[in-house]
């Protein structure tokens, strides 16, 4: 058997061999002991040729129901939105793709100016002063935020909302186990989190207020509440942000947000079962050199030239070692500059347009849902692309219909939130048509 | 002398577009219909305004200014730049793995999850581990899911008081890092001057409050811990347990296991050893696997098949919780599971040969030239020394920048921190033994310039678009977005 991969004749092998005075390559592994060497043969499935491994891949693909097959009104902090074209011509350049982090500026500067590109777009987006390169997901980042605020507070409460991402807080609680500070998950009422709930809680004690807003639900957090309190004991405030809605809802910067996070995904990054996103990290600059991971600056050559390096290392695990403020080093960098892409594709305008055509179609969608007997609205708050119906049906057996009838239906609430049992989250963005609403209005016509 | 590249923003120009929306088909109103006045954004993001045609120039005279794996020689240590096959890009795009929603019903994603379970039995199977979690999305969130799980493991036996993990001097910097953010103090122990862990200083290392070890097996000098028994046996005996950072992974692909040399827990950088792209930095994946003492801490979800087919496991009732969301970094893991069906099990065993082949040629040719401080077969790379060089005036910085002007990206320079003016070799299974020998001659021609003209070394690089940047200034006043002048 030949492998493409491996370059490695026969004859060159017999000369490096002798180059090195040695019989075989066995020799090379001779001081690995006897007692842990594999003799065994690894048993994972025969090499497969390129053509069968395509058949065989094909049919695992065709396992899956795809957006394309499938109309979709599920949510939940992942969305399908038309990506242009050109974005998968960008990010498959190979130049882009199979490059490292950017050690040697000098053969890197296009990788550094697209981050430092991306970097200036995530501060409009959310009106903050400085943004890091990225992270895993928007779910880590916000856990990411969380330890920022400990560390720089040196107070270890953290106060979540109950609206917040399920697997957000989730990924928050085990982060917390691991950096010894405490969670507390303030509760809702109608929808938004409880101010004054929120307000009872937070103390001198308090390093961070975490919101998130549009929420889980859907919602619209009023930040200009949230904000004081937060700040009324010297805690921060986080903000988790949905970068689509950023085109028509006001930055969370100018509520006086300290860190905003959220997920890139929706700006060019295919949903993909749930992996790679993008996180995205942004602080004001009095908080520029506690942010986690990589983060790109502009300086000059030794002519003058402009020129973008890795820059502010000092916070970072491979100069700092045990006394880094993340131990984060691979990022989502490829998906990072998707997203720039994304950025630059939909311009000024366009990031507006899609924003509003979210919400137009998630509006019209919600009125048409609910004149449905046994559709009702779970809340009335403003909303952007996503909201709740209460079903006179499980969901789960909802969503089996929809399947039947090419559709997947919307996440289920009961799943996270006991007292939201029968209502289903439901996503419409600018992919979804009238007409596929109208379908959707159909079945659920017949079912309930 | 080069021109700067324009931003993007500079290039902007209102009115251009590069984008097309479809025609809105309900009432299109007005945001302040909907929304609250006061909750609508006054001044609009200042996004770039440019043609379809401009962004694609743009990012394609950016990427031309970028070197990756198919521009050339990437022997960069420890970070595995091999090959990243073209069907694996491919295949990932696949809309039945691209347009996919991770809540989505399972009886609707069958093929997806049954590609995790093949995954995580195929990893184990190499490893040698019992357990294989995909969730975590780099090498460093492994690692810390590993030491989470570990922590969980002392304290559901009620042992409290283990909160040291000790790293080796010659570490990775993530090793450190995670074991604090896991709440953990890190311990270093010495190497000793055969470039290994020193069973002595380890043996006064450990105690009662040791949680862990953390070993890269090889080492980052490329040496394999040939005491590796006598290692976690200690660590064993004294209450801790012993992690696996599989970041050289590629050198022993099935020529020796982790679980089978006394590891507890593994983790694996896909985006090494099973060939998913760096992308300049990621995505990776970090998929960890663990004995069964470690099974029950898993982080949530694991794929298990049952009589209704492959499903998500969230009932782990000891689970240290999530670690990231969703299922992982599905996208990475379906292209290393292409590669392991690729390359079969004759063909993962022949990738670690070569790799280890290629590695130590490299290191004999280099020999007469450089400083090579640990004298012995190595793995899957090696270290050398600039200290003959530093004599002269020429730094392992300058040597690496001179490098560029080969056409190659320059090794690992000063990791690990052990060894003086460090340059770290892998130059991985993928290469050609032509390439390998052009590089040979690239260095030994660096080695004379250093003997006989040290300027031409000290000021690379001379042919790159851009000379060596002023990072001193870009750390002390920091321009980190553009601004409109």
């Amino acid at each position: 058997m030949t492998f493409r991969y491996l370059p490695m004749t026969e004859e060159d092998r017999r000369e490096m061999l002798s180059e090195l005075g040695i019989e075989s390559v066995e020799e090379l592994f001779s001081d690995i002991p006897e007692s842990v060497r594999f003799k065994d043969r690894l048993r994972v499935s025969e090499p497969l040729a390129e053509p069968s491994l395509v058949r065989h891949m094909g049919r695992l693909a065709g396992k899956n129901a795809s957006f394309d097959r499938y109309t979709s009104f599920l949510g939940a902090g992942a969305y399908e939105h038309h990506i242009p074209s050109v974005v998968n011509h960008v990010i498959s350049r190979s130049e882009f793709y199979t490059a490292y982090t950017p050690y040697q500026p000098e053969v890197s500067q296009g990788e550094l100016q697209a981050i430092f590109e991306f970097q200036t777009m995530i501060c409009e987006l959310t009106g903050m002063d400085v943004a890091n390169s990225s992270m895993y997901d928007g779910p880590t980042a916000l856990s990411e935020a969380a330890g920022v605020a400990a560390a720089v507070s040196k107070r270890k409460k953290i106060l979540v909302s109950r609206a917040v991402h399920p697997e957000a807080r989730a990924i928050l609680a085990t982060q917390a186990r691991g950096l010894g500070l405490g969670v507390v998950e303030i509760p809702c009422s109608a929808g938004v989190t409880d101010p004054e709930e929120l307000a009872s809680a937070a103390d001198e004690g308090t390093a961070a207020v975490i919101v998130q807003s549009p929420n889980f639900f859907g919602n619209l957090e009023d930040l200009s509440r949230i904000e004081p309190i937060a700040h009324r004991h010297k805690g921060l405030l986080v903000v988790s942000s949905h970068p689509i809605a950023l085109g028509l809802i006001k930055p969370p910067g100018e509520y006086g947000a300290d860190i905003v996070v959220g997920d890139a995904q929706p700006m060019g990054i295919p949903v993909q079962f749930g992996g790679p996103h993008c996180g995205f990290f942004a602080v004001t600059r009095k908080l520029m050199r506690k942010v986690p991971g990589r983060i790109v600056g502009q300086t000059v050559d030794e002519d003058g030239v402009r020129g973008f390096v890795l820059t502010l290392q000092a916070r970072e695990q491979h100069i700092r070692r045990e006394k880094a403020t993340s131990n984060i080093c691979s990022n989502q960098a490829l998906n990072a500059l998707g997203a720039a892409v994304y950025m630059t594709a939909l311009g000024k305008e366009g990031l507006q347009e899609v924003s509003r055509l979210n919400l137009n179609k998630a509006h019209y969608a919600q009125k048409r849902l609910t004149q449905i007997p046994g559709v009702e609205p779970v809340f009335e708050q403003p909303f952007f692309n996503e909201f709740a119906v209460k079903l006179s049906r499980p969901a789960s057996e909802i969503n089996k219909k929809l399947l039947r009838e090419g559709m997947i239906g919307g996440y289920d609430l009961g799943r996270d939130y006991p007292e939201l049992e029968g209502s289903m989250l439901l996503a419409v963005t600018e992919m979804r048509t009238k007409e596929e609403i109208e379908e959707l209005a159909r079945v659920l016509e017949g079912v309930l | 002398m080069t021109e700067a590249k324009a931003l993007i923003f500079e290039m902007s120009n209102p009115g251009r577009r590069a984008y097309s929306l479809p025609e809105s088909d309900v009432p299109d109103k007005e945001a302040s219909e909907y929304l609250p006045e006061d909750m609508l954004r006054q001044t609009p993001a200042d996004l770039p305004e440019v043609s379809e045609l401009d962004l694609i120039r743009h990012y394609t005279e950016l990427s031309r200014r970028n070197h990756g794996i198919d521009n050339g020689f990437y022997p960069l240590g420890s970070c595995t730049m091999k090959y990243n096959p073209k069907i694996h890009e491919d295949v990932a795009r696949y809309l039945g793995f691209s347009n996919i929603h991770p809540y989505q019903p399972e009886e609707s994603v069958q093929g997806a999850l049954q590609l995790m379970y093949e995954l995580q039995r195929d990893l184990a199977e190499i490893t040698g581990m019992d357990r294989v979690t995909l969730q975590s999305a780099a090498g460093a969130q492994g690692e810390w899911t590993g030491l989470m799980m570990i922590k969980a493991y002392h304290e559901s036996r009620g042992d409290t008081k283990r909160d040291k993990v000790i790293v080796p001097d010659s570490a990775h910097g993530t090793n450190p890092a995670s074991a604090t953010v896991a709440g953990f103090q890190a311990v270093t122990v010495k190497s000793n001057e055969e470039g290994l862990v020193s069973v002595a200083s380890l043996k006064e290392a450990v105690g009662d409050d040791t949680a862990a070890l953390m070993l890269t097996n090889p080492n980052t000098l490329g040496l394999f811990e040939r005491e590796i028994k006598e290692i976690a046996d200690i660590v064993h005996e004294a209450g801790g347990l012993i992690y696996y950072d599989g970041a050289n992974a590629n050198a022993i692909l099935g020529q020796a296991r982790p679980g089978d040399m006394g590891f507890d827990v593994v983790h694996l950088n896909l985006h090494k050893t099973f060939t998913t792209p760096h992308g300049g930095g990621g995505p990776g994946s970090g998929p960890v696997g663990v004995k069964d003492i470690l099974a029950p801490f898993l982080p949530k979800p694991v794929v298990g098949k049952g009589s209704r087919g492959y499903y998500l496991d969230d009932d782990i009732p000891q689970s240290i919780g999530r670690i990231k969301a969703y299922h992982g970094n599905f996208g990475m893991l379906v292209r290393a599971y292409t590669y392991i069906r690729t390359m079969g099990p004759d063909g993962l065993r022949r990738v670690s040969e070569d790799a280890v082949l290629n590695a130590n040629y490299l290191m004999k040719k280099l020999q007469p030239y450089f400083d090579v401080p640990y004298q012995q077969f190595c793995k899957h790379e090696f270290v050398l020394s600039g200290n003959r060089q530093k004599k002269l005036g020429v730094r392992t910085l300058d040597m690496a920048k001179r490098l560029l002007d080969f056409g190659v990206h320059p090794p690992t320079i000063y990791f690990p921190l052990i060894v003086d003016e460090c340059m770290m070799i892998e130059p991985t299974e993928t290469e050609s033994k032509e390439t390998l020998d052009r590089f040979v001659e690239g260095m030994i021609q660096i080695a004379r310039e250093a003997e006989d003209c040290p300027e031409d070394v000290q000021e690379a690089p001379h042919h790159t678009m851009i000379k060596r940047l002023d990072e001193v200034t870009a750390a002390r006043k920091p321009v980190l977005r553009w601004t409109k002048e």
